[in-house]
Parts: structure tokens; sequence; C-alpha cells
């Protein structure tokens, strides 16, 4: 079919439901930009109703497309503007995609030995939506950056365009090194895991079928002891998730990955990394 | 919209080359019907009931032999969302093993999509296939038997294509789109691999899944040649560290071929096809 047209749809995830009751509120009105309601509940959610967020500017941006492509594959990346140093650094980023069924896609947890805190990822937009990345420093402030993107119906789109193959390479995973990775220097990974990461669907009525929810819970990355990210996520997260990273390699060591997902399922694999001699 | 008799028996009604709206009707797609001695085939039946209806009744104006077989050659709506028109008829309705699936995971998704583009959409709805193909099947209108064929993943993970004997016709639906840009929603190195052998020698005429009739030749190689550029494209990014974001930037104006619907489609293709290469 052609592009997907306009439209809002809404993914079906009793998880979701249930945690944001109170979010909820399925508005058919194809622009929120004015539409702060969903966000003042879900920052309620998050962090209370007390906690001062600072406009992210100087410490963190956001980049996302304006129009989203494939609403399912919407890449997003945080720039971080602070180095991470043992005085000040991001310990977490939040990113919220305000419209969506279950908004918060996740928190990542970071670390000051790993030099930049930038990040990448995939995610799923449902609608015309505000989204932010809420960065948490190691004083405990909260910095936000946001971004308006228009897309529609990300969740229920087409999940998975080779469902036999998706659910056959279920589990596996990759680590890309980006670039060259030299000793004491920031450098850049990608981490990939082959995961429906599916927000399930209801019994249809005409064929009766059903295919259960199935999404990637965690993910902890490890340099050796050295810890690289931890996230914590949902469904929002596009199907294969994946996560581009940096970290500050001090010697050769294994590359380790923990997932679990939603079925309690856990996959874990090593890698050793490869480091060019310093330049 | 007519339907033209483009082989003898083989009747089908053109869709535009643009997107579903309210003013085309959804009539995008191509659609048709095959008259046997006995019976008749329809292969898609469009975006909606009222398509479906119109079909109908083009089968008979042009002959009083009974709808024996509907063919859904894949799930995406502009080509089989028009079935619950024959639903009150005793005729054998066949799809591709992985059809009831996909129907299943993005029918409703389908739906809601057409209803926001016109309410003149809201009274469609699909239906899953009575019976499944999982490799090839042979069915018989009487003196005209057809060949279906399933195909492994390529435009999507449920094609299906069917070829007429008599009149040498390959219905190949969208594994081949002709002038209008073709969308990947399977896999695109199965869509390469598909196209070496879509086209068997023998075959006169070939029925795209939009666009003109014609032998094929051109139009496959076209859409083959669109197809491998996407995927050199996006590999070579992909080896050179790029994410998503770079590569889109780098491919976005890369229409060699004049394709309509460029814009529309280009982009998604690139993002399919990287979330596919990305895995090799
Ligand atoms: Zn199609």
């Amino acid at each position: 079919m052609p592009q997907q047209r306009k439209a809002e749809t809404f993914c079906l995830h009793p998880i979701a439901i249930a945690v944001l009751a109170t979010v909820l509120i399925i508005s058919r009105a194809p622009i929120a930009l004015a539409d702060d309601d969903s966000w003042q509940d879900i920052r309620a959610s998050l962090y209370g109703n007390d906690r001062v967020i600072h406009d992210g500017e100087g410490v963190i941006t956001l980049d996302a497309p304006n129009r989203a492509l494939d609403a399912a594959t919407v890449p997003i990346s945080v720039t971080a503007e602070i180095e991470q140093t043992e005085e000040r650094y991001i310990r977490a980023v939040t990113l919220v995609i305000d419209e969506n069924p279950a908004p918060v896609v996740g928190t990542f947890h970071l670390f000051p030995g790993n030099g930049i805190a930038n990040l990448s990822t995939r995610v799923r937009i449902n609608a015309y939506t505000n989204v932010r990345a809420i960065a948490e420093t190691s004083d405990g402030e909260l910095y936000m950056a946001q971004k308006f993107v228009k897309a529609s119906g990300g969740c229920s789109a087409p999940a998975s365009k080779d469902h036999d193959l998706a659910m056959a390479r279920l589990g596996k995973m990759r680590l890309k090194q980006i670039g060259a990775w030299r000793k004491d220097e920031p450098a850049q990974g990608q981490f990939m895991i082959s995961h429906p990461n599916y927000s399930g669907m209801q019994v249809d009525q005409v064929t009766q079928l059903w295919i259960p929810a199935r999404y990637v819970r965690s993910i902890e990355l490890t340099l050796g002891e050295k810890p690289i990210l931890r996230f914590e996520g949902d469904i929002s997260m596009s199907e294969n998730p994946t996560v581009r990273f940096f970290v500050r390699p001090d010697a050769e060591a294994e590359l380790h990955a923990k997932v679990i997902d939603s079925d309690e399922q856990t996959f874990e694999q090593s890698w050793p990394i490869e480091l060019d001699p310093a330049s | 919209m007519p339907f033209i008799e483009v082989a003898d028996g083989v009747f089908v009604r053109y869709g535009v080359q643009e997107e579903m709206s309210a003013a085309n009707r959804g009539a995008i797609a191509n659609i048709g019907f095959i008259v046997g001695d006995e019976s008749v085939a329809v292969i898609d039946t469009g975006t909606t009931r009222q398509q479906g209806l119109a079909l109908r009744e083009a089968v008979a104006s042009v002959t009083s032999r009974p709808v024996s077989h509907l063919i859904a050659t894949h799930v995406h709506p502009d080509h089989c969302f028009g079935h619950a028109a024959f639903s009150d008829l005793p005729v054998r309705s066949l799809g591709h093993r992985n059809l009831p699936r996909a129907l299943a995971e993005r029918g409703p998704f389908y739906l809601e999509q057409l209803a926001e583009i016109s309410p003149d959409f809201s009274d469609t709805a699909y239906l899953a296939p009575q019976e499944t193909v999982s490799d090839t099947m042979r069915i018989d209108l009487g003196n005209r038997p057809l060949l279906l064929k399933a195909w492994p993943p390529a435009h999507t993970d449920n094609d299906l294509t069917i070829f007429d004997e008599r009149a040498g016709l390959l219905w190949a639906a969208d594994l081949l789109f002709a002038g209008r840009l073709p969308t990947l929603d399977g896999s695109l190195t199965g869509w390469l691999a598909a196209l070496e052998i879509l086209r068997p020698p023998g075959v006169r005429v070939v029925v795209p899944g939009h666009g003109p009739v014609s032998d094929g030749v051109a139009a496959l190689q076209q859409e083959r040649a669109y197809l491998t550029r996407l995927r050199d494209g996006v590999r070579a990014a992909i080896e050179e560290g790029l994410d998503i974001s770079a590569t889109l930037a780098r491919m976005e104006n890369d229409n060699q071929l004049d394709w309509l619907l460029f814009d529309t489609n280009h982009g998604r293709n690139v993002v399919a096809a990287y979330t596919e290469l990305e895995w090799e």
C-alpha cells in the first residue's frame, strides 16, 4: 500500500493501559502541539509535582525528524552538551512520547567513566506528538529538551515486515564498533537485539488470531567491569531495539550485553572489542 | 472506472497512480478477473466494498458464468479490501499462507486508516481466505487452468501471483510496480531474488499491481534497477557506520528513473531497507 495516511491509531497494551489509566485520554485531534495535558500527567508520574525541570539548553539537545517517514521506526538522538566527569555528569536520560499509549519509552542510566553521554535509538510514534528527553544530572537536577514530531500509526502499523524471520531471529544480538576505538578515548558503539518488541494485539474477530505482547524490558551493557549503560523500557521502542552509545575503553576487554524481555527470557552475549593503537 | 480486456478473457481495472484519497475512492491498484469456460476467478477487489461491488457488476456485464474463485494477491488494503462484496457467494477464497496472520495483525489498522480518508469507506471489512497456498496451487475455470504461486517474503511476506497458461499472462500484482515507485513492506533481498524468476520464458503479458499492462520486460528492469540501487546504497551506508538519519540524508533525492510518488514513498523504503540490511 502507499504511504500511511495521517490517522490516529492506538496500541493495545494491557500494561500500558493499567499504568497510564489516568494519562490515556485518547484525543483524535490531529495537532497536539498545544496539548500539554498529557505531559502534565506523565511528568507527575515520573518526577512528582515538585521537582523543577529546567530548560535543556546547555545540557542536552534532542534530534528527531519533523515528520516520521516510518512511524514504527523513528530515529531519535540525544546529544549531551556537558562532558561526563566525576564532578558532574548525566546519570539518566528518559525519553517520553506524550501521545503514545505507553508514553515513557524508557530510561537510560549512564555513567561518568564513558566521557560522552550521547545516545541514539529508534522509537514508535503513534500520533502527532511532542517527544521529550529529560536528563538527570548527578546533582539531581532535571533538564528537558523537546521536539514536535508528526507521525501516526507507529504501534499498529505493521510490526514485522517479515514475520517468520523476526521470530526465527529473536534474541540474536550484534555489537558494532563505529569508527576506530582507542584506549582512553570516548568511542561510539551500537548495540542491536533482534526482538519483535511487540505491543500485542486483540483477538481478531475475523481471523481469530492473536499475537501476545512481548517486548524488551531491560538492556545492560558493560565493558569488563565498567558499566556502559542500563536501559529500562517498554513497547514504544521500535522492533529490534538498538542503541548507539559512547564508551571510553581503558583496556582490551569484553563488552557484555544482558537483555531481559517481558517473558522473563534473558539474552546474554559478549564480544571482544578491538582497540586501535593510540594515534 | 472501466474494466479493460487486456488479453482474451482477462479484464483489468487500472488504479490511478496517486495516493489513496476520498476523491479517487481508493481505487489505486489494478484489480480484475479472468473468465474461463465454466467460471470466473476474481483477482483482487480494491480498497472498499463499493469497488468490490463494481467488480462484481463488471463480471456480470461480461459473462453469466459464476464467480468460482476469489483471490487476494496480498494484505494491502488497496488490493483485497473489497472482498466483502462477494461474501454471499459460494466462492473459494484463496490467499498466501501468511495472509490470515497479516490480515489479523494489520487489518484493524488499515480499516481505521481507510475510515480516516473517507466516511464512504467505513462500511468496508476484510475477509481472511478460506484456503491458503503454501507453495503452488492449480485451479481450473474450465479449459482455463491458473497456477497460483506463493512467494517467500518480497513486496510483503504474503505475495501471491497467478499465471494464466491460456493467455500466457502473469498477474504479478505488487511484485511488479510499473511507473509508480515500488513500496517495500517485506524483504528487499527477497524481492530482488523473486524478480530473477518472476517472469519465466513463455510469459507474454504481465499485469502489474500498479501501472500499465505490458510484456513486463522493461517494467521489471526498472524495478530491479531501483531495488538494486536501494540495496547497494543502504548497504554502503551501513558499512560506513551511517545511522538511519544520515542514510536518508544521503539517499533521499536519488530519483534516477522519474518514478511517480517517489517523494511519498522513497524515504520509507530507505528505512525499511536499512532495518533489514543491518542484520545481514
Ligand atoms: Zn502492495
